[in-house]
C-alpha cells in the first residue's frame, strides 16, 4: 500500500518580488463548501454560530480566529481552516473543495495596481475593502478575490488554472517594475 | 529654426536622433516635428496618392501630412504621426512612400497625371477584365499609393491592458479641462485626468496668454502642482481617450514606452478601460485650413501649429511669414511672431470687412490665387480689395476656423448640432450619458469661457454623483468674441485645393461626387475617401461637407457629418488585445500527470484548454501510429492507464437531487441504487443531444455526474439555468468538483490484477458500481466504468495526490506488460466500441438519431423531451449513427454516397464524424450519420472528401465493433 | 456595457453570457400542443426599444438574471435574478 505524496499546484514555484510586492502560493489544507438548502439559512447560522460564524452575505468574507466562511456565489460560501461543524450537513450541501483551488497571495504597495491588469474590477479602497470578496474573472479565468489586507489579497483559482494565473500576474507585476525603472 | 530664451523644451537636457540617415539635435519636450522643424527640415512626407511634397501642417495628434516610419532593431511601426512622437536619443525615423529618396521621388510622376486620378478613377477604370483586378491592378495601385510599411515580422514587444475606476473622467487638460479636474478634485471626488499630450496644459503652452495675471504655462503649471498632492487625482498624460462607449466605459491609449529607447517588459503603449461615474469632455478644438490653389506645399502651416512650435518649442517654421485667415484669432500669430522678432510680410484676412490696423500690412477680402515652391514654399499669390499681388514667403500660416473636438460625443450614435455664429459643430447635450463638454469642444474658444465652462461642467457632475460642490475661484482670463466669416474654398482659381491631405482629396473631387450623385455626405465619404486615412478627416471633413454642402444646393447642417466612430486616434490592435499573445492566449490547464507524461516524451495536445498526452513513444517508434497500436493492443490485451480527470464532475445534493437528476436527463436516476452508475443523456430544449456522461450515486441524497471535457461549463450553465428558472425551491445544491479529483483509468484483462496490487484488495464491484477505498491514508474512490470496452476501472483520489497516483500506477502497469496510454489511442478503443463523443454529439443530432430514443423515459418529463419528439426529428428520413469499416483510409468530414450515383450536395447520404486505423480489427473505422443508416447495415457507401483526395467504398455495420454484447466489460 | 448584477455590483459585459429572449423562463406544460413549444423555443419579438433578456453571470456569480433594457438607447432599466422572481420557481 503506497503512501502517496501531495503536492500543491504550484509546487516548487518561489515567491516573486518586484517594488517590494510578493506573489507567492498559497496553502489549503481545509477547505468545504456550503451551500444552504432553502429556507435553512437560520438553522445554518444556528449551527455556524459555534464557531463564531454566520453565513456571508454577497460579498463578504466572515472570520473567527483563523476560520474563514467567504462568499463565493449564488448561494455558496467556502469555510477555510475547520471542518464543518457537526449537524452543517442536515441544513446545507457540503463538499470537498480542498483540492480543486490553487491560491495565490499577493501583497505589498503595487498589489492593487497589478491586479487591476487582469481583474477588471474597481479594487479601490471605498468599493472593496479589507474582507471584501469578490468572484470575478482573472483575465479568461473564474476567479474568488478577497482583500485580506490594505494592500494584501488572496486570489483562488481552479487548480488546474494555477501556472496560467502565476503568469498573468507576475506579468503585471514585471510590467509596473519596468514603468517605475523609467520613470 | 530655434529661438533662444523661447519655449518649454528642456535645453539642458540635448537628444540625438536620426531622419533618414541624417543625424539631427533636439531637447527633451520636442515632437520629431519641433525638433525637425528646429533644424529647418521642412519636407517629411510624399502624399499618399499624387507623392506630393509634404510637410508639417500641424502641432497635434490630428496630424495628415508628416506620418514617418519609427525604427527599432529589426520593427519598424508605419504611420507614426512626427507632431506626437517624442524626440529620444537614438530614435530612427524615416519618411514614406517615397522613391528612391523623399526629396527625388520617381513616383511624383503620378502627380502630374493627376487629371486621371481623380476620385472613382480606380473604379471606373480598372474595371475589366474582372480578374485582372485582384491579379494586377490592385498590387500594383497598393504598391503606388499607400503610407507606411510593417516589417513584416511578429511583433514580439510589450504591450499592456490596464483598468481604471474613477469618479469623474477630465478627458483634456486645457483651462476647461484642468478647472474642471480642480473642481471636482476639491470637492473629493476620485479624478483622474487624461491628456494625450506628453505635457499638460493644452493650448495655454501654446499661445501667449495671462491667467489670474500669470502666464498661461505657469497657472496650469500651478493647478498641475496642487492636482499631484491630492491623493484623489491620477493624472494619466500621453494618454488618448478613444472611445466613449456604454455605461461609463471608455477606451484610452497610453503611450508608455514610445518616447524612450526600448527595455525588458516596458510595453510600448497600455490600453486602459476606464469606468467613470461622470466624464468632462475637454478636448479642445481642431483647426481648420483653407481651399485655395496647391494649399498642401511644405511651408503651409494651421497658424494655431506656428503659435505652438513658437511657444512651447522656441521653434519657428519660417523667417519670412504670411498669415491667411478667416477669423480675429489668427492675428495673434502674426503679433506673437513680429515680437519674437519675426518678419511677417501680411496679413490676408478673407473678410471684406474685417480690422486692416496691425503693425504689418493687412489685405481685406483677400484670397490665395496660387503658391509656388515645389519642396518648401516660396511665395503666395493672391488677391485682394486693393488688387493683386505676390509675397515671397516661406510659411504662410492658415487658419479657416476652429472645430470642436466633438468626436467622442458622436460614438453612441449622437449626432453634432451646427453652430452658424461660429461656422462649426457643436456636441448635442447628452449625447453620451453622464458626459458634458466644456469648453472649446464646446464651442467656447476664449480662455475665460473654457475656465468657466470646465468649473461648470464639474459641478454638473458633482450634482449627479450627489456630491457636495467645491468652492473653486474662477480665474480672470481673456474673453474676447471669435469673429469669423466661413471661407471654405476659393473660388474662380484654376488648380486644386487640397481637403484631405492625408488622402490626397481636392474639392474638386468632391463637386465631382455630387456631380455623380453621391450626394449624401456618408457617399461622398466612400467616394472620394474623405476622412478615411489615419487622420480620420478631423481638419478636413468640415471643409469637405461645406462644398458639398454647397455642390448639392444644401445648408452644412441639412448635409450633416459623418459618423465618428471610435478610435478617435489610429490605436494599434497589439495594444488592444495586450497580454493575449503566447502563454496568455488562454488559460493553460495542467493535469498532476502533466510531468510524468513529458517525462516520457509523450507530445502534448490541448483539448478543452487542457494540455492532454497524445501517446507515449518507446524508442523504435518512429510515426505516433506505431505508437498509438501498440497502446491499443495493450489495453485489450493487458493493461493500460490514462488520465480522464479532465471530464467535468459535478457533486449534487439535496432532497431533490434524484427529481432534480430526472429533470435533466432523459432516463431516470431517481431509481438508481447507492453504489451504482447509470449512463445518462441530457438534452438542450431543442431536442437535440446536449451531453452525455456517467453518474454515480454515492448516498441516497448524493450523486457525483460526469460531463464531457469540452462541455463541462456547458453543462454547468445549464444546470445552473434548469434549478434557477424552474426549480429554484428545490432541495438541490449542486458544485463542480472537477478539478479536486484526479482520477485515471485503468483498463484491460489485467486491471483488476494491478489493482489488487494496489489496494490489496479490490472491492467486488459489478460493472457500473463504485465504492470508496483507501489509499494508505488517503481516501479515493473507485469506479468501475470503462470507456475502452476493456474490463476497466477508473481511481479517483484528491488532486493533490494526483502525480504520486499516476506514477505509482504506470510503474505497476509497466511491471505487467502494460503502461501508459494517450488520447490517440483513447480515441481508438472507443471507435472500436462505438462510444459517441462531441464529433458525433455535435449540436445536431437528436438521441434518436444516436440509437438512444428508448433512453428517453416515457415515464417522465425532462428538458428536451417535448422537442425531441416533434416532427422531424425521428424517422427514416434522418441521418442516424452507424460504423463504417473499410480497408482505405476515411477522414472524419467525408461525405457519403450511394456507389454510382453522382456525387452531388443532392445525392448526399451522410457524413463521418470519427475514424480510426483499428489493429484489433485490421481495418479502417469510421464512425458516421447516414440516412437511415440502422435500416442499411452491411450496404455499402461511397465515402468522399474531395478536399482531402479520400475515395473509398466502406462497408455500413453497428457502429459497435468489438466486443459487441459487452462480455469483457462485465468480465 | 456594464450589467448590476444583484449579488456582485455593477460589472463589465464580459463576465456575462448572453442567452436570449426572457421567454425561456415561460416553459410549456410537457402536453402543450407543438406550436406553444415552438414559440417557446423559436417564436421572438425583435423590439426597438425595451426588450427583456436572460444573461448569466458566468465569470461571477453564476446568477442567471433578467435584464430589461432599451435596444435603442442601450440603457438598462433593471436587472433581477431569475431565481428571486416573483412566481418563478415552479
Amino acid at each position: 500500500m503506497p503512501e502517496l505524496i501531495a503536492k500543491s499546484a504550484l509546487h516548487g514555484q518561489a515567491p516573486k518580488v518586484a517594488l517590494g510586492t510578493t506573489l507567492s502560493e498559497g496553502v489549503v489544507e481545509k477547505m468545504v463548501s456550503v451551500a444552504p438548502y432553502p429556507g435553512r439559512g437560520a438553522a445554518v447560522d444556528a449551527v455556524l454560530g459555534a464557531l463564531g460564524l454566520r453565513f456571508p452575505a454577497a460579498g463578504e468574507a466572515v472570520a473567527a480566529g483563523d476560520v474563514r466562511l467567504i462568499w463565493v456565489g449564488r448561494g455558496m460560501a467556502f469555510l477555510l481552516g475547520a471542518d464543518a461543524p457537526a449537524g452543517l450537513a442536515e441544513h446545507a450541501a457540503l463538499t470537498d473543495q480542498a483540492d480543486g483551488w490553487a491560491v495565490l497571495r499577493i501583497a505589498g504597495p503595487v498589489a492593487v495596481d497589478a491586479l487591476m491588469r487582469p481583474f477588471p474590477v474597481d479594487l479601490r479602497a471605498a468599493a472593496f475593502p479589507v474582507g471584501k470578496v469578490a468572484r470575478v474573472p482573472l483575465n479568461h479565468m473564474q476567479a474568488v478575490l478577497c482583500r485580506t489586507g490594505e494592500d494584501a489579497f488572496e486570489i483562488m483559482v481552479f487548480r488546474s488554472m494555477a501556472r496560467t494565473a502565476w503568469h498573468e500576474i507576475a506579468e503585471a507585476m514585471d510590467v509596473l517594475e519596468a514603468r517605475a525603472r523609467a520613470s | 529654426m530655434r529661438l533662444e530664451g523661447k519655449g518649454l523644451v528642456d535645453r539642458g537636457a540635448p537628444v540625438s536622433f536620426t531622419f533618414d540617415g541624417r543625424s539631427y539635435m533636439g531637447f527633451a519636450g520636442d515632437t520629431l516635428a519641433s525638433a525637425l522643424l528646429a533644424n529647418d527640415v521642412r519636407l517629411v512626407g510624399r502624399s499618399f496618392k499624387y507623392h506630393r511634397p509634404r510637410g508639417i501642417l500641424t502641432a497635434g495628434s490630428e496630424e495628415p501630412n508628416a506620418l514617418v516610419e519609427v525604427v527599432e532593431g529589426n520593427q519598424q511601426t508605419p504611420n507614426v504621426r512626427a507632431t506626437v512622437q517624442e524626440v529620444f536619443d537614438g530614435l530612427v525615423a524615416r519618411s514614406q512612400n517615397r522613391f528612391p529618396s523623399l526629396s527625388f521621388d520617381v513616383m511624383g510622376v503620378n502627380d502630374l497625371l493627376s487629371p486621371f486620378f481623380s476620385a472613382g478613377f480606380y473604379y471606373k477604370t480598372f474595371m475589366w477584365p474582372r480578374p485582372f483586378w485582384e491579379k494586377l491592378y490592385e498590387p500594383l495601385i497598393r504598391r503606388a499609393a499607400g503610407l507606411g510599411r510593417l516589417s513584416g515580422r511578429h511583433d514580439e514587444a510589450q504591450y499592456e491592458k490596464a483598468w481604471a475606476f474613477c469618479d469623474v473622467l477630465v478627458i483634456g487638460s486645457g483651462p476647461a479641462g484642468l478647472m474642471a479636474a480642480l473642481t471636482a478634485a476639491q470637492a473629493g471626488a476620485d479624478v483622474i485626468l487624461a491628456e494625450e499630450d506628453a505635457r499638460m496644459g493644452g493650448r495655454l503652452l501654446s499661445e501667449n496668454c495671462r491667467v489670474d495675471g500669470q502666464p498661461g504655462a505657469d497657472w496650469a503649471e500651478a493647478v498641475l502642482d496642487e492636482l499631484r498632492g491630492m491623493p484623489n487625482v491620477r493624472l494619466m498624460a500621453r494618454t488618448t481617450v478613444t472611445g466613449a462607449y456604454d455605461d461609463g466605459t471608455f477606451g484610452a491609449l497610453e503611450r508608455v514606452g514610445l518616447h524612450r529607447a526600448p527595455a525588458p517588459h516596458l510595453p510600448r503603449e497600455c490600453f486602459w478601460r476606464i469606468v467613470a461615474g461622470q466624464a468632462v469632455l475637454a478636448a479642445g478644438a481642431l483647426e481648420r485650413a483653407v481651399g485655395f490653389p496647391d494649399n498642401d506645399r511644405p511651408g503651409i502651416m494651421l497658424a494655431s501649429a506656428v503659435r505652438s512650435y513658437l511657444h512651447r518649442y522656441g521653434v519657428v517654421a519660417g523667417q519670412r511669414v504670411a498669415v491667411l485667415a478667416n477669423n480675429d484669432g489668427a492675428r495673434a500669430t502674426a503679433r506673437d511672431l513680429m515680437a519674437a522678432g519675426v518678419k511677417v510680410v501680411g496679413i490676408l484676412d478673407t473678410r471684406p470687412d474685417a480690422s486692416a490696423v496691425e503693425d504689418c500690412p493687412v489685405y481685406l477680402n483677400a484670397q490665395v490665387t496660387g503658391t509656388a515652391g515645389r519642396t518648401g514654399l516660396r511665395s503666395v499669390s493672391f488677391r485682394h480689395a486693393g488688387g493683386a499681388a505676390v509675397l515671397e514667403v516661406d510659411l504662410l500660416a492658415v487658419s479657416g476656423g476652429w472645430n470642436p473636438t466633438v468626436h467622442l460625443t458622436c460614438h453612441m450614435n449622437g449626432r453634432p448640432l451646427w453652430r452658424e455664429d461660429i461656422a462649426a459643430f457643436v456636441p448635442s447635450p447628452g449625447a453620451v450619458p453622464r458626459l458634458t463638454a466644456a469648453g472649446a469642444c464646446n464651442g467656447a474658444f476664449s480662455t475665460a469661457g473654457c475656465l468657466r465652462e470646465g468649473r461648470d461642467a464639474a459641478l454638473v457632475a458633482l450634482a449627479a454623483l450627489g456630491r457636495a460642490a467645491s468652492d473653486v475661484a474662477l480665474p480672470v482670463a481673456e474673453d474676447a468674441p471669435y469673429a469669423i466669416t466661413p471661407f471654405w474654398e476659393t473660388p474662380g482659381v484654376e488648380g486644386r485645393q487640397w481637403l484631405d491631405f492625408a488622402n490626397d482629396v481636392t474639392t474638386k473631387d468632391v463637386k465631382l461626387s455630387a456631380q455623380e450623385n453621391f450626394r449624401s455626405v456618408e457617399h461622398m465619404k466612400r467616394y472620394t475617401t474623405q476622412g478615411m486615412a489615419p487622420d480620420q478627416g478631423k481638419n478636413s471633413n468640415v471643409a469637405a461637407l461645406a462644398v458639398l454642402a454647397d455642390a448639392t444646393g444644401r445648408g452644412i447642417p441639412q448635409t450633416g457629418t459623418t459618423t465618428f466612430r471610435p478610435p478617435f486616434v489610429p490605436t494599434s490592435i497589439a495594444a488592444m488585445g495586450a497580454g493575449g499573445r503566447g502563454a496568455g492566449f488562454a488559460p493553460q490547464r495542467f493535469l498532476t500527470s502533466d510531468q510524468a507524461s513529458r517525462d516520457r516524451g509523450a507530445p502534448m495536445i490541448e483539448a478543452g484548454l487542457w494540455y492532454r498526452p497524445s501517446y507515449f513513444p518507446k524508442p523504435g517508434e518512429a510515426t505516433w501510429l506505431e505508437s498509438c497500436n501498440r497502446e491499443v493492443l495493450m489495453v485489450r490485451e493487458s493493461v493500460g492507464v490514462a488520465d480522464v480527470s479532465t471530464l467535468g464532475k459535478i457533486d449534487i445534493q439535496g432532497r431533490d437531487a434524484a427529481r432534480f437528476l430526472d429533470l435533466v436527463y432523459t432516463n431516470t436516476f431517481s431509481t438508481l441504487p447507492v453504489g451504482r452508475v447509470r449512463y445518462g443523456l441530457m438534452l438542450r430544449e431543442d431536442g437535440h443531444v446536449l451531453d452525455d456522461g456517467t453518474t454515480a450515486r454515492l448516498g441516497e441524497q448524493h450523486y457525483l455526474m460526469t460531463t464531457t471535457t469540452a462541455a463541462a461549463g456547458l453543462v454547468m450553465r445549464h444546470l445552473d439555468f434548469v434549478h434557477q428558472a424552474f426549480c429554484a425551491d428545490w432541495d438541490v445544491r449542486f458544485v463542480s468538483v472537477t478539478e479536486g479529483w484526479a482520477q485515471f483509468a485503468v483498463a484491460g484483462p489485467k486491471a483488476r490484477e494491478l489493482l489488487a496490487t494496489l489496494l490489496g484488495e479490490v472491492p467486488a464491484l459489478p460493472f457500473m458500481g463504485v465504492a470508496d477505498v483507501a489509499l494508505g491514508s488517503v481516501k479515493g474512490r473507485l469506479f468501475r466504468i470503462s470507456f475502452s470496452g476493456e474490463e476497466g476501472y477508473e481511481i479517483a483520489v484528491p488532486t493533490r495526490h494526483g502525480e504520486a497516483l499516476f506514477r505509482d500506477l504506470l510503474a505497476r502497469a509497466e511491471t505487467m506488460g502494460g503502461g501508459p496510454y494517450g488520447m490517440e489511442a483513447l480515441n481508438v478503443l472507443r471507435i472500436e466500441k462505438g462510444f459517441i463523443t462531441h464529433a458525433e454529439i455535435h449540436g445536431r443530432t437528436t438521441a434518436f438519431d444516436i440509437g438512444m430514443e428508448k433512453m428517453v423515459s416515457a415515464k417522465k418529463d425532462c428538458i428536451g423531451k417535448a422537442a425531441a419528439a416533434r416532427p422531424g426529428m425521428v424517422g427514416p428520413e434522418r441521418e442516424q449513427l452507424v460504423g463504417l469499416k473499410a480497408t482505405g483510409a476515411m477522414t472524419a468530414g467525408a461525405h457519403l454516397f450511394v456507389p454510382g450515383e453522382r456525387v452531388h450536395r443532392e445525392t448526399d447520404q451522410g457524413y463521418v464524424t470519427s475514424v480510426c486505423w483499428s489493429p484489433v480489427m485490421g481495418a479502417h473505422l469510421a464512425l458516421g450519420f447516414l440516412k437511415n443508416g440502422r435500416a442499411r447495415h452491411g450496404e455499402r457507401v461511397r465515402v468522399v472528401d474531395h478536399l482531402r483526395k479520400i475515395d473509398v467504398v466502406a462497408e455500413v455495420c453497428d457502429p459497435v465493433f468489438h466486443d459487441r454484447e459487452g462480455v469483457k466489460l462485465r468480465a | 456595457m456594464r450589467i448590476n448584477c444583484p449579488l456582485c455590483g455593477t460589472r463589465d459585459r464580459r463576465e456575462f453570457y448572453y442567452y436570449g429572449a426572457e421567454d425561456y423562463l415561460d416553459r410549456p406544460a410537457p402536453e402543450a400542443p407543438a406550436q406553444a413549444w415552438d414559440d417557446y423555443l423559436h417564436n421572438r419579438d425583435n423590439p426597438a426599444g425595451v426588450t427583456r433578456d436572460l444573461w448569466y453571470h458566468d465569470l461571477g456569480c453564476s446568477s442567471w438574471l433578467v435584464v430589461t433594457r432599451n435596444t435603442v438607447t442601450h440603457e438598462i432599466l433593471a436587472v433581477e435574478a431569475v431565481a428571486d422572481r416573483k412566481g418563478g420557481a415552479a
